[in-house]
C-alpha cells in the first residue's frame, strides 16, 4: 500500500510535469494571441498600444523563456496571473471553484443515486414493462443535447409556469442573507443540475443494468439460488455490489472532469463555473488562466485515479495494489 | 425573489402614485394644471428601484482608459462622465465641461469644468484631473485617441476649473470623443506613478459619474449603485444597477420576456427574438442610441490577391451585391446600404456625389469578362476564400449571402470560419485572406473611425482594424493627414469629399452596410434613451414608471 502511494506519488510529479510541457506548447499553437484579441475587441488600435499590451502580458518575451517562467511559477505552486482579467490565476480559480463544486457535486450525485436505482430496477424487471420504459427514457436523455433540454427546461418551468429563475445563482437584486440566500441559490441550482444530471443518470442507469445482468449470469448466483437464498437478498448482497465496479469506474471518470465544469449547461443557465471560464480563456488567449485551469483539471484527474484504485481493493479484496 | 422584489416596489409605486394624486388635486384647485394632464400625472415617474441589465459579454475591465470593448463601455459610461455628452444630432452638451471655447485659429481650446464635482472617493475633481488623463492616456495608449490628441502640445490649468489645450496644429475631431469613454477622465490622485495598465483601480473604478461601482462578481454580475452626491440634483432616480452576464442568446431572450433584466442593449437576442419581443406590449425594442457610433459593415478586398488587385473585379463585385436585399434579408431590416465608407448619419462629411455601384449583375459580368476572367466549362471564373468577421451568426450568414451572389456571376467562394483571435491574426497580421467582411464604427467624425481603413501608414504593423485591403494611395494619405490638421471646417469638408471620392472609386474595401444596433427594455421604463451615445453613456435619466392603465 505505502509503496502504491509512494510511487504514484513520482509517477505524478513526471505526468504533470509532461502535462505542463504538452499544454503550453500545444496552446500556443492557437494563432494570434492576447493582445490581438484584445485589440480587437476594442475596435481599434494604434502600433504603441499593441507594443504596450504585449510588453504588459509578457508576450514580447521568446517562448522558451516564457515557458521557463512558466515552470518556475509552478514550482513554488505559483499559477500565475491572468493579465486579461488583472487577477492572479489561483484566486480566479478559487472564485469559481464553489459554484463548480455545487453544479458538479449536486449533479453527479442526483445522477448515480437516481442511475443506479433505475438500472437497479431495470435489472431486477429485465425484459418486462418496467425495463423497457427505463431504457428508453434513459437512452432518450442520453441521445439529447445538453443545451437543448437546459432550454426546453427553462421554456416549461421558468418563463411559462414562472417556478424557477432563468438562470444565475443568485438573485442578486433580492438582497438575500443566511438560511433565504441557501434556499435561494438551491433553487437556482435545480434547473441546471437537473439537465447535467439526466444526461449522466442514463450512463448510470444502463451501466448499472448490465453489470447487474452479467453478474446474475455467474455461477455464484446460481449457487446462491440454489442455497434458497431469497432473490431480494441475492440482488443486494451479491449482485449489486459485484456491478458497482464498473459503476466506480465511471464515477472516477467524471469526478475527474469536475473542474472542467460543463461548458453547455453553464452557458445555458449562466452558472458562474470553470467551464465557462475555461472556454472563454481559450477564445481570449488568455493562455495563463487557460494552462491554470487545465493544469488543476490534470492533478485532479491523477488524484482521483489513485483514489479509484483504492476504492477498488475496498469493493473487491481480490485486487491488490502492488 | 423576483415576486417579492415586485411587490416591494409596488408598494412604493403606490405611495408615489397616492402622493402625486394628491397634489394633483391640489394643483388643480389652484387652476394650475389643465385637465389633461391626469394622463401624465399618472405616468409620474418614481424614484428608485433595481434595474437588471443585459451585459454580455463579460467585460475584461471596467475602467476605458485601454479596453475599448464594448461591455466595459457600458458599464463605465455610468461610473465615468466625461468633458461632453453627445445629443441625438451628435453635438456635445455640457457635462464635467460647463462650457468650452475653440480659437478661430484651432490651436486653443478652453474647457471650464463644473466645480464642486467629487469622485466617489470624495476627493475633488479638478482640472488636474483632466490634464493628468490627457497627457498619460488619451495622448499615449488609448487605442483610438492617439493621432487625435498628439499635436496637443501643453495642458495649462490656470485653475482648479479651467483647462487649456494648446495644440501646434489644430484637430477638430477632438470635441466628437469628449464623452465618459471616449476620452475617460481618470482620478489623478489614485493613478498618478503607478502602473495604469495594472492599476487596481481598473477594476474597481472610480469615476464622477451617478452610479458607484459596488462589486464585480465575475461570471455573474456587476453591480453599481446611486451616487447620493451626484452633481445633477435629483439624479439618478435608480438606485441600484444589476449588469448580468447571461453567456447564452436563448437564455438572454427567455429572462428579457420573463422580465428578469429589464434593459438588454447591443443586439441582445438574434433578429428573429427581436421581432418576437418587439410585439410583445410590455417590451419596447428600439435602435436610438447608437448614433455616436454610427457602426458600418464593410467588404475588405486583399488587394495584392491575383484577382483582386484589378480594380475591375472589385467593381463587378461591387455591383454583384444586392445590399438593399442583404439588409432586409440577413440583418431583418435592422440596417440600410451604405454608399460611402462615412455614414449618412455623419450628416456634415457623408458624400452623396460618389461612384456609386447599383445592383446590376449584367453590368458585373461585363466587367469581369473585361478583366480577361471568362467563365469556364462549368461557369466558373475564379474561386476566392472568404473569411466573416467571427462576431455571430449574422456575419456567417452575410458571407452565405456573398457566396450565393458572387456564383451568380461565376466566382465561385469557399466560406471560411474561426475565432476571433485567428481571424484578426489571419487578416490584419499575416494578411493571408482573399476578402473578407468586418465593421467598424465610424463615430462622429471619419478621422476617428473610418481612415484607419485606408491609411496605409501603419500597414506592415499588423495593428488590428487598419486597413485591411493593403491599400496604398498617395493621395488619399495625404488628405487624410490635411483632413487631421485642418483648422477650417469647411476645407476638412471638402479634402473628405475627395477622399470619398478617391477611396470609392479604387473600391479597396466595400461599404456593404450601415447598421442599426437595436436595444429591447421594458415598457414601464423612461429616460431610457435620451442620447446619441446612449448605449456608452449613463442611466442617470432612466426610471421607472406606472404603467398605464389600459382603458
Amino acid at each position: 500500500m505505502l509503496t502504491y502511494l509512494r510511487r504514484s506519488a513520482a509517477q505524478l510529479v513526471f505526468v504533470l510535469l509532461g502535462i505542463a510541457l504538452i499544454n503550453f506548447f500545444l496552446l500556443h499553437l492557437a494563432p494570434g494571441d492576447a493582445a490581438q484579441v484584445l485589440a480587437g475587441e476594442s475596435g481599434a488600435a494604434t502600433p504603441e498600444y499593441m507594443e504596450a499590451l504585449r510588453r504588459q502580458f509578457g508576450l514580447d518575451q521568446p517562448l522558451y523563456i516564457q515557458f521557463l517562467r512558466y515552470l518556475g511559477n509552478l514550482a513554488t505552486f505559483d499559477l500565475g496571473y491572468s493579465f486579461r482579467q488583472s487577477l492572479p490565476v489561483s484566486e480566479l480559480i478559487l472564485q469559481r471553484l464553489p459554484a463548480t463544486l455545487l453544479l458538479m457535486g449536486t449533479a453527479i450525485g442526483f445522477a448515480l443515486v437516481a442511475g443506479c436505482s433505475l438500472g437497479f430496477l431495470a435489472a431486477r424487471r429485465a425484459g418486462k414493462l418496467t425495463d423497457t420504459v427505463i431504457s428508453i427514457v434513459a437512452l432518450l436523455f442520453y441521445a439529447t443535447p445538453v443545451f437543448w433540454v437546459g432550454i426546453m427546461l427553462i421554456v416549461v418551468f421558468s418563463v411559462i409556469l414562472d417556478w424557477l429563475p432563468v438562470g444565475g445563482m443568485t438573485s442578486v437584486e433580492a438582497n438575500l442573507g443566511g438560511l433565504a440566500l441557501v434556499g435561494d441559490v438551491a433553487l437556482h441550482l435545480v434547473l441546471p443540475a437537473v439537465t447535467l444530471g439526466l444526461f449522466y443518470l442514463a450512463i448510470y442507469a444502463r451501466l448499472m443494468r448490465a453489470a447487474m445482468l452479467e453478474v446474475y449470469g455467474q455461477d455464484f448466483v446460481r449457487t446462491a439460488r440454489a442455497k434458497g437464498v431469497r432473490l431480494r437478498r441475492i440482488a443486494w448482497r451479491h449482485v449489486l455490489r459485484n456491478a458497482l465496479l464498473p459503476i466506480v469506474t465511471t464515477l472516477g471518470v467524471q469526478l475527474g472532469s469536475i473542474l472542467g465544469g460543463a461548458v453547455l449547461v453553464e452557458t445555458v443557465f449562466s452558472w458562474p463555473g470553470l467551464g465557462r471560464l475555461a472556454f472563454s480563456a481559450l477564445f481570449q488567449r488568455d493562455l495563463n488562466l487557460l494552462l491554470g485551469i487545465l493544469f488543476c483539471s490534470s492533478v485532479v484527474v491523477v488524484l482521483v485515479n489513485i483514489a479509484v484504485d483504492l476504492v477498488y481493493t475496498l469493493l473487491d479484496p481480490r485486487i491488490e495494489l502492488g | 425573489m423576483m415576486g417579492r422584489d415586485r411587490q416591494v416596489a409596488g408598494g412604493i409605486r403606490r405611495r408615489m402614485v397616492v402622493a402625486a394624486a394628491m397634489m394633483m388635486t391640489a394643483a388643480a384647485a389652484v387652476g394650475v394644471l389643465p385637465l389633461s394632464a391626469g394622463n401624465a400625472a399618472a405616468q409620474e415617474a418614481r424614484k428608485g428601484g433595481t434595474l437588471s441589465i443585459i451585459l454580455q459579454p463579460e467585460p475584461v475591465t471596467l475602467t476605458p482608459s485601454t479596453n475599448m470593448a464594448q461591455p466595459t463601455q457600458v458599464v463605465a459610461g455610468n461610473i465615468f462622465d466625461g468633458l461632453v455628452a453627445y445629443d441625438f444630432d451628435l453635438k456635445p452638451k455640457p457635462a464635467l465641461a460647463e462650457r468650452w471655447e475653440v480659437a478661430p485659429d484651432g490651436l486653443t481650446i478652453t474647457f471650464h469644468l463644473r466645480s464642486g464635482v467629487k469622485w466617489h472617493d470624495g476627493k475633488p475633481f479638478s482640472a488636474a484631473d483632466v490634464k493628468w488623463s490627457l497627457e498619460n492616456i488619451w495622448k499615449t495608449i488609448h487605442p483610438r485617441n492617439k493621432s487625435l490628441f498628439e499635436n496637443v502640445t501643453q495642458v495649462d490649468t490656470p485653475d482648479d476649473s479651467t483647462v487649456i489645450l494648446r495644440l501646434s496644429k489644430p484637430s477638430l475631431p477632438i470635441l466628437s470623443v469628449l464623452n465618459g469613454v471616449g476620452a475617460p477622465i481618470l482620478p489623478k490622485h489614485l493613478y498618478e506613478g503607478t502602473d495604469i495598465l495594472n492599476n487596481p483601480y481598473n477594476n474597481k473604478p472610480v469615476g464622477t459619474g451617478p452610479f458607484v461601482f459596488k462589486e464585480w462578481k465575475r461570471g455573474e454580475y456587476v453591480e453599481l449603485a446611486r451616487n447620493p452626491d451626484y452633481w445633477e440634483a435629483g439624479k439618478p432616480y435608480l438606485d441600484r444597477l444589476l449588469f448580468r452576464i447571461i453567456p447564452d442568446a436563448a437564455a438572454r431572450a427567455a429572462a428579457i420576456e420573463k422580465g428578469e433584466i429589464q434593459y438588454a442593449p447591443y443586439n441582445p437576442v438574434p433578429f428573429r427574438d427581436a421581432e418576437r419581443l418587439s410585439k410583445l406590449p410590455r417590451l419596447k425594442v428600439d435602435t436610438r442610441g447608437y448614433e455616436w457610433l454610427s457602426p458600418l459593415l464593410y467588404l475588405d478586398f486583399n488587394v495584392e490577391n491575383q484577382y483582386l488587385k484589378d480594380v475591375r473585379v472589385r467593381r463587378a463585385i461591387a455591383h454583384a451585391i444586392d445590399r438593399a436585399a442583404l439588409a432586409k434579408i440577413v440583418w431583418f431590416g435592422y440596417a440600410k446600404p451604405a454608399i460611402s465608407p462615412v455614414p449618412s448619419s455623419l450628416v456634415t462629411f457623408h458624400n452623396t456625389k460618389l461612384p456609386q455601384y447599383p445592383f446590376d449583375v449584367k453590368k458585373a459580368e461585363a466587367l469581369l469578362d473585361e478583366a480577361g476572367f471568362k467563365r469556364d466549362a462549368n461557369g466558373v471564373r475564379f474561386t476566392l476564400t472568404h473569411d466573416f468577421l467571427p462576431y455571430g451568426d449574422d456575419y456567417r450568414r452575410t458571407g452565405e449571402f456573398l457566396k450565393q451572389a458572387l456564383k451568380r456571376v461565376g466566382i465561385e467562394v469557399t466560406i471560411r470560419s474561426q475565432d476571433s483571435a485567428a481571424f484578426i491574426k489571419r487578416v490584419y497580421v499575416d494578411r493571408d485572406f482573399d476578402f473578407a467582411i468586418s465593421y467598424n464604427n465610424a463615430f462622429p467624425d471619419p478621422q476617428i473611425g473610418v481612415v484607419r481603413a485606408f491609411w496605409s501608414g501603419w500597414l506592415g504593423t499588423g495593428t488590428p482594424w487598419t486597413n485591411g485591403s493593403g491599400y496604398r494611395n498617395a493621395r488619399a494619405d495625404a488628405l487624410i493627414q490635411e483632413a487631421g490638421v485642418e483648422g477650417d471646417p469647411a476645407k476638412r469638408i471638402a479634402e473628405f469629399n475627395e477622399f470619398q471620392d478617391i477611396v470609392l472609386g479604387d473600391v479597396p474595401s466595400l461599404p456593404l452596410l450601415e447598421l442599426n444596433f437595436f436595444s429591447v427594455y421594458s415598457a414601464d421604463l423612461q429616460g431610457i434613451v435620451e442620447q446619441g451615445d446612449q448605449v456608452y453613456s449613463s442611466l442617470k435619466n432612466a426610471r421607472f414608471v406606472d404603467a398605464p392603465k389600459a382603458n
